[in-house]
């Protein structure tokens, strides 16, 4: 697993989740925003699915675009969870390109197994607890809780 | 040691300043006020022992203030003894709008899983009659009530047959063949709320539900069997025909992906509207609009149709334990107790200053709690208060309450919900293995079946405050009375 605890280690991570008192908070990080917002989106499936598991067979592109940046994270982890939802796939790779206040994302992933995915708990929605994308010497942080 | 030492280090992590009591106005032993100061309009309430107040969040007093700043709120922003941080609004947040005041609806005061509630069925059969195949009906259930990631219903809607359900709820799925007519006396509202607009809902969130209607989900949801252990108050026990060692069912669970996606959906509209319409916001779960906006009646309306389709939902479930219980028991005589939902707005009358009031109650976390009297309770009801279910977790109790007249007054009928994180689920998940907390249940006599290990562990008993504490609070601060304790004896987990 490429998960760590909260509180935190020496090595660098993409991406981690964090502590909340009912539900749980998902953290990506990358040199691009871009990478960031993708590494947020692996956090969010790590919930979900053991994303080790979940090869890279189908590819879906999605766009999405918000008032703000923190917004536009929310935007892009939501429109992921319903894409999922509806056509039952998890995903455990993605590519998303920002520009100004929209975004495209790609993500890889495959049809659920629910064996094989080991599935954990359903992500209910990405909220605006908690939730930033601001820069960290040199190190893109996103950020927010998720309801589970 | 090794636990000893992850619990330490869980402990370390958790973001949580606890709060004081001294800087509270205690009112009595079970009510600690925030007093009006600043910009707040009414006072905060927290219905609580002094115990649960120091276990709860700091957090907790700063939404409780939050909320008393939006326009239109009645009495007072209150929590309940359950109340932990959430989104906007506390998790056992209460408050009441007025539309002639410029009250506003909030979807911070609803949440993701609207009308996420509780249903409580009889079976007609006592603990002993049960043990000789109740491995079999644990079986059955697990096996055949859709639950956990994934999960699919037997039922798919077209576009058109999910509007017929999100304007008829339980009535709905009766009308499809899904229970009994009788037992739509037994559910708020009588199975449906008026004022729902599934032309509010979005597409998305209607394609969300096509797999989704008839399964329980996962995280905190759950399907139990439960025996009668404690009778506090005989008469209201007697008139939810429960005895002591009589088994009942329980079922939590809400208004699946629809209800998710219109949290999402109007998440973002009713945040938009805030800016327009210059309301008094400090945090942007808050996101509302004014009652009588454009704004506010969309979201009033998709927001109705998300409870219809936890009704229906929930009526679905049921149908199927009825079949399932009466395939492995044909003795039993499945008959409804109750059904209550959690998060929810409703258009209410209640009596504020001795005036009559239509309102938009706000209940977060927290479930209606009708005193003896209420019009929307079932005839055998009517004297003793609405049945209030409040789920424990899986090893330990749950309590079935009744509403009482004071509640009315207090709280505009509303009580806690359940007992409350005390753990994060990280904290949980480190603290435990799944298996190790299935083989402690199974020592104290709670057979469980779960779709995740993980799942299980991040709900292990521990992880939650003391139900007897909550209920215990609930009761003496005069929400609801305490009729009788049931214990668990299976548990099947999404």
């Amino acid at each position: 697993m490429i998960e760590t605890g909260a509180n935190g280690s020496e090595t660098i991570n993409r991406f981690e989740t964090f502590e909340h008192e009912a539900d749980i908070g998902i953290r990506g990080f990358g040199k691009t925003m871009g990478e960031a917002f993708g590494n947020t989106a692996l956090a969010l499936y790590s919930v979900m699915v053991n994303i080790n598991e979940v090869k890279q067979r189908e590819k879906k592109t999605l766009v999405a675009s918000a008032p703000d940046i923190e917004l536009l994270l929310v935007e892009w982890l939501n429109s992921l969870l319903s894409l999922s939802d509806i056509e039952r796939i998890v995903f455990s790779k993605f590519e998303v390109a920002i520009e100004g206040l929209s975004l495209r994302g790609t993500a890889w992933g495959e049809s659920l197994d629910r064996v094989r995915h080991e599935p954990k708990v359903e992500v209910k929605g990405a909220t605006y607890h908690m939730l930033s994308v601001k820069r960290e010497s040199g190190t893109y942080v996103a950020q927010c809780v998720v309801d589970v | 040691m090794l636990s000893v030492l992850c619990l330490l280090l869980a402990t370390s992590c958790l973001p949580k300043t606890i709060m004081d009591p001294k800087s509270f106005h205690k009112i009595n032993d079970y009510l600690w006020e925030i007093p009006r100061q600043g910009e707040m309009r009414v006072p905060g309430r927290i219905f609580a022992s002094e115990k649960l107040i120091l276990e709860m969040d700091e957090k907790v007093r700063e939404q409780v203030t939050n909320v008393s700043l939006l326009p239109g709120i009645q009495t007072a922003s209150m929590a309940m003894p359950d109340a932990h941080w959430g989104y906007g609004f506390p998790i056992g947040g209460v408050a009441a709008f007025d539309p002639d005041e410029g009250g506003i609806i909030s979807m911070g005061g609803v949440g993701f899983d609207i009308s996420c509630g509780v249903r409580t069925i009889k079976t007609g059969m006592t603990h002993d009659e049960i043990m000789p195949r109740l491995e079999t009906l644990v079986d059955h259930l697990f096996n055949r009530v859709p639950a956990g990631v994934g999960s699919e219903g037997l039922i798919k809607l077209s576009s058109g047959q999910i509007d017929d359900m999100l304007l008829g709820g339980a009535v709905w799925a009766i009308k499809q063949g899904y229970g009994e007519k009788r037992d739509l006396e037994y559910i708020e509202e009588h199975g449906k709320v008026e004022g729902a607009e599934p032309d509010h809902v979005s597409e998305t969130a209607k394609k969300r539900q096509y797999r989704e209607m008839g399964t329980l989900g996962s995280g905190n949801h759950y399907l139990e069997l439960q025996v009668v252990s404690d009778i506090y108050d005989e008469q209201a026990a007697l008139a939810m025909g429960l005895r002591r060692k009589d088994v009942v069912i329980t079922i939590h669970c809400g208004s699946r992906g629809l209800g998710h996606q219109i949290g999402t959906d109007y998440l973002k509209s009713l945040a938009t509207a805030v800016t327009r319409f210059k309301l008094p916001i400090r945090d942007r779960e808050l996101a509302s609009a004014p009652i009588n906006s454009p704004e506010g009646q969309n979201y009033f309306g998709a927001m109705s149709a998300g409870i219809n389709c936890a009704l229906a939902n929930r009526q679905i479930i049921t149908h199927l334990v009825r079949e399932i219980f009466t395939e492995v028991f044909p003795e039993s005589r499945i008959s409804m107790l109750y059904d209550i939902s959690h998060n929810t707005c409703k258009v209410e009358t209640h009596i504020i200053d001795g005036k009559k009031k239509k309102l938009y109650i706000h209940r977060k976390g927290a479930t209606r709690a009708f005193g003896p009297g209420q019009i929307d309770l079932p005839q055998e009801y009517r004297h003793i208060g609405q049945p209030v279910l409040i789920g424990g977790t899986m090893g330990t109790s749950s309590y079935i309450l009744a509403g009482t007249e004071e509640g009315m007054i207090r709280t505009f009928g509303s009580a806690c919900h359940g007992a409350g994180r005390a753990m994060s689920r990280t904290q949980a998940k480190h603290k435990w293995q799944g298996r190790e907390v299935i083989r402690m249940l199974e020592a104290e006599g709670v057979m469980v079946r779960g779709h995740s290990y993980q799942g299980i562990a991040e709900e292990a008993p521990e992880s939650y405050k003391d139900v007897d504490e909550v209920v215990e609070a609930a009761h003496q601060a005069g929400l609801a009375r305490k009729v009788v304790k049931v214990k668990p004896i299976a548990c099947v987990k999404g």
